[in-house]
């Protein structure tokens, strides 16, 4: 998910490497826009689990819980979902650390499960996911919601729930950044130096 | 046969002199100049001079520990190439190990031997008999019937087999005392080695090899030192290879008792360390100990605690070596590598000069061995078994070069100093600027 | 880059807590009704088992299933190789037939290292257990076990560090007390020995442990006691006296036990002898974690398999210096 090069210096000292695209306010208000999404949605919320995949979908996730209980009065179900053994790129790439898989206690099994994620790409990832998760039960519907959607779909996947849609040129990185991890909340768009695409 | 002069050489390392070789001897040696082909001073006639300048001439090397592996074992080695080998390395005669299939423990079985080596003119062979009847340490062989075979065996040695049972090692020293006979003893107390792969110590333990301690060998070495003084007997010892064995003889030698003893060039060299690669190429018996055995064994070599340097040649095939440690085979080639191994862990560190290096590889095996006509001075009317070294030369290890039918050196790819450049057996050359003739 | 694993000396602190987290996430799994990862899927590897170790054997098996590896058995026993064919010839045939990796067991020390640097295969090696050497994956689950036992379920990226762990038994003949020797103290564990001194090899001391003879002494001292078994043949070869005697000096009972603290474990990698080493008092107490670290054993093998063959290179790196391989 990391767009950025960290062996390339440019991304961080060249002023167009990075544009921020979404600040923190945009970030939450985008959030609390989906939260009433998914209630309406699914007719108030009730049965919803919240899967974020590794490592900042977990932290939507999260945050989309908090906000879906200011609304619904109600905790909702959140976990995480962790997609590295899943992957198709599995072997195109070194060996890499696990994430978290953490299923609420009680499953998945006829619930309606919205998975997370701050970026959709290719649906690689997303597609991953419904592996993983038919491994673990069987829900009665699984909806995707993310906080971008930058375009270039390599599979049949859309999302349910779409914070921003951003049209980008391969060419161009999106990143997201969370307090939780990153210190600050934004998306940035910047230019890619090098590299293969691969990012999402 | 013509008349070779061999020009410019420094003679054990010493002065640079002329030396004349006239058929089977040598015909004279002189200051350099003073034998020349054009007629004045002595006449050399029309012989073929071999340019030695910066050479070393040493006499013919004599090998008293070689397995030939013939006969039984012709796919490691023969006769001929093992004596190819020899040339190579600059020896001119070997003793060839009993332990062949059969077991050179009867006359037949060492004439065969010994016929073989007559027949491959690149060395003289002389066999070594077997202590006991097909090593197995409970049975005198006819060590008489041996000596006076066409053979002449007069070194008897069950190596690769310990002599363990007391009184057979006591009843063999005795025996052949009456024909002049040494016994030569591996000593390796077989209960302290059983299952044992390499030196035990700090290395074993980490690689969970069975451990081959020094005092399976020092215990045999004090013991056997003690017979010979007992019954009044000589005593060789094959390959020592701990600092401990080193005190032991220097303590028999100091008490009197008539103890000889030989250390391997790879025993000068390399330690347990190295079977860290689980390499079986490192695999020997008895097995590469540590640093401190090593500074040990080269000390008492110049010192003289140690008479000889010995290779212990031991050929194996390829697949002997290619598999795990357990499964390998025990044992080195040396014959190709001895002398340089010689140079680099005893002449460059100044612990021996080359008439050292003379007399431990060339003068007093033959004296142990009583090999006739070998070990002799550089002079006029001796054998001319002679050696030209090129100390200068420096190259890597390459086993494909190699004479000998087995190719399991520890020094592939290592660099070592000094070239044989030529070998002459009775005034034939058997090796040419390196290659055999 | 560490393409294999065949010691634990091998493993950095860091690789080391990597594999442990990693077995963490695998252990989960099995709480999954569907018990089974796409991870190496299409992926074929062989046990190569040269020794009878049939625990051992079905560890790696499970892992490798539960992976989606597709696994060949190869036991030497009534194969070509009790007929002669060399570990050369066996390791190449099997990678002819598309091996991606070899899991072996081999009575000889060194077995797996030749295998892993001699030229012979490409396909990564890991070793299963040589001779008296090593047996890193061992190592890796009770290091797995002691985590969770004295630092806490899902402890994850910490290591060992100031537990006291003792070994008691067979040290000289154990692959396991070597491995645990190594790795424990990578990971920060205070580690002592405990044998009688026929069974500890000589260099011992130069180990990265305490050894001591006393049994009573160190127990007070110990968060974990690993009691390694001990062979009755051991007794003929003259290593102690009698099976009794060896039982009264080194052996854990219900009395020993309770000079343990009280947060202490005791754990045994086995097959164990009861009454030997261990008394069924000990074996079947709370205390004992020898049936759970049988099912760590899985999921430290699924750690380890799928960090190394799980990308197009391992994660783990490489401690030993290169230039200890052959060329």
């Amino acid at each position: 998910m990391d767009t950025q090069h960290p062996h390339h210096p440019q991304d961080q000292t060249h002023p167009d490497a990075a544009r921020p695209v979404l600040e923190g306010p945009d970030i939450a208000r985008v959030l609390t826009r989906i939260a009433h999404e998914i209630v309406e949605r699914a007719k108030g919320a009730d049965d919803v689990v919240l899967l974020g995949i590794p490592t900042r979908g977990v932290f939507l996730a999260e945050r989309l819980a908090v906000k879906l209980e200011g609304i619904t009065g109600r905790k909702t179900p959140v976990g995480s979902l962790d997609i590295t053994m899943y992957r198709d790129d599995l072997r195109m790439k070194p060996a890499r650390a696990l994430g978290r898989t953490e299923i609420p206690g009680d499953g998945i099994d006829g619930r309606l499960v919205v998975l997370v994620d701050d970026v959709l790409f290719s649906g690689r990832t997303i597609r991953a996911a419904l592996d993983a998760l038919g491994d673990i039960g069987r829900p009665r519907a699984v909806q995707l919601a993310v906080l971008v959607d930058r375009g270039h779909r390599e599979l049949p996947i859309r999302a349910d729930y779409v914070g921003k849609n951003l049209p980008t040129s391969l060419r161009e990185t999106v990143k997201v950044q969370l307090a939780e991890e990153d210190g600050r909340d934004a998306v940035l768009l910047g230019v890619k130096q090098t590299a293969p695409a691969g990012e999402q | 046969m013509s008349k070779i002069l061999i020009r410019g050489a420094k003679v054990l390392g010493g002065d640079v002199q002329d030396v004349l070789i006239d058929g089977e001897t040598i015909a004279a040696t002189a200051r350099k100049g003073e034998i020349d082909i054009s007629g004045t001073g002595l006449d050399a006639g029309d012989a073929t001079v071999i340019d030695a300048e910066g050479q070393i001439l040493l006499p013919g090397l004599v090998d008293l520990h070689t397995h030939l592996r013939e006969p039984g074992r012709e796919d490691s080695e023969t006769v001929l190439t093992g004596t190819q080998a020899a040339a190579r390395g600059g020896y001119t005669s070997v003793f060839a190990m009993a332990n062949t299939f059969p077991v050179a423990d009867t006359a037949g079985v060492v004439e065969q031997v010994w016929r073989l080596g007559k027949e491959s003119g690149y060395c003289d062979v002389q066999p070594i008999g077997a202590v006991t009847v097909g090593l197995e340490g409970k049975k005198l062989a006819e060590l008489g019937a041996m000596h006076d075979s066409a053979a002449g065996v007069t070194v008897f040695s069950d190596d690769g087999k310990c002599v363990d049972d007391a009184v057979i090692m006591r009843r063999a020293l005795e025996y052949v005392k009456a024909f002049g006979g040494v016994v030569a003893q591996h000593a390796q107390e077989p209960r302290l080695t059983e299952g044992a792969q390499m030196n035990e110590g700090i290395v074993s333990a980490e690689l969970g090899l069975g451990g081959w301690p020094a005092v399976a060998e020092e215990s045999i070495i004090a013991r056997d030192v003690l017979l010979a003084e007992h019954v009044g007997s000589r005593v060789h010892i094959c390959h020592l290879s701990t600092a401990g064995s080193v005190e032991l003889v220097r303590w028999a030698k100091s008490r009197g008792i008539d103890v000889t003893a030989e250390v391997t060039p790879h025993h000068l060299l390399l330690t347990d360390e190295l079977v860290r690669s689980y390499n079986p190429v490192y695999k020997v018996n008895p097995p590469l100990r540590t640093e401190r055995d090593v500074m040990a064994l080269r000390e008492a070599l110049a010192d003289g605690t140690i008479d000889i340097v010995a290779t212990d040649h031991a050929p194996h095939p390829h697949e002997d070596k290619d598999c795990e440690w357990a499964a390998a085979a025990m044992g080195m080639v040396g014959l190709e590598t001895a002398l340089s191994v010689v140079q680099h862990t005893m002449v460059e560190t100044g612990l021996l000069d080359w008439a050292g290096v003379a007399d431990r590889m060339s003068h007093k095996p033959a004296e142990i061995g009583q090999a006739t006509g070998h070990g002799r001075p550089i002079s006029a009317g001796e054998p001319a078994n002679l050696t030209l070294v090129d100390p200068a030369y420096r190259g890597e290890v390459n086993p494909a070069g190699f004479a000998s039918r087995s190719r399991n050196t520890p020094y592939e790819g290592r660099e070592l100093p000094g070239r044989i450049t030529h070998t002459f057996l009775r005034g034939r050359a058997t090796v040419v600027d390196g290659k055999l003739a | 880059m560490m393409r294999h694993l065949i010691s634990a000396a091998d493993l950095t602190r860091d690789d080391a807590v990597l594999i442990l987290d990693t077995t963490e996430e695998m252990a989960r799994v099995s709480d999954r009704p569907i018990k089974k990862l796409p991870a190496l899927r299409g992926r074929t590897i062989c046990n190569l088992f040269f020794e009878d170790s049939t625990r051992t054997r079905i560890s790696f098996e499970a892992a490798e299933k539960r992976l989606s590896a597709d696994v060949i058995n190869f036991a030497a026993k009534g194969s070509s190789v009790s007929k002669g064919e060399s570990l050369k010839d066996t390791a190449q045939t099997l990678e002819a037939m598309g091996v991606d990796a070899v899991v072996i067991r081999h009575s000889a020390s060194g077995a797996p290292f030749r295998l892993a640097t001699s030229g012979w295969i490409d396909a990564p090696v890991i070793n299963a257990g040589d001779g008296t050497h090593q047996h890193p994956t061992q190592a890796l689950l009770d290091a797995f076990t002691m985590r969770r036992r004295l630092v806490g379920k899902d402890a994850l990226g910490q290591d060992l560090a100031g537990k006291r762990i003792t070994l008691v038994g067979d040290v000289l003949h154990s692959r396991v007390a070597r491995s645990n020797v190594d790795l424990l103290h990578t990971l920060g564990a205070e580690v002592t020995l405990v044998a009688p001194p026929t069974l500890l090899p000589v260099g011992v001391e130069h180990w990265t442990c305490d050894v001591s003879y006393d049994l009573d002494a160190v127990l007070p001292k110990s968060d974990a006691v690993m009691m390694l078994r001990v062979q009755r043949e051991r007794m003929n070869a003259a290593f102690f006296p009698t099976e009794r005697e060896y039982s009264r000096r080194y052996g854990l009972d219900g009395e020993r036990m309770a000079k343990m603290p009280e947060h202490g474990i005791v754990m045994h990698p086995g097959p164990m002898v009861r009454g030997m080493e261990i008394t069924a008092e000990v074996a079947d107490s709370d205390r004992c974690t020898v049936v759970e670290q049988v099912a760590n054993g899985v999921h430290t093998r699924m750690a380890v398999l799928y960090l190394l063959l799980g990308g197009n290179e391992p994660a783990v790196s490489h401690a030993r210096p290169t230039d200890s391989e052959n060329k």
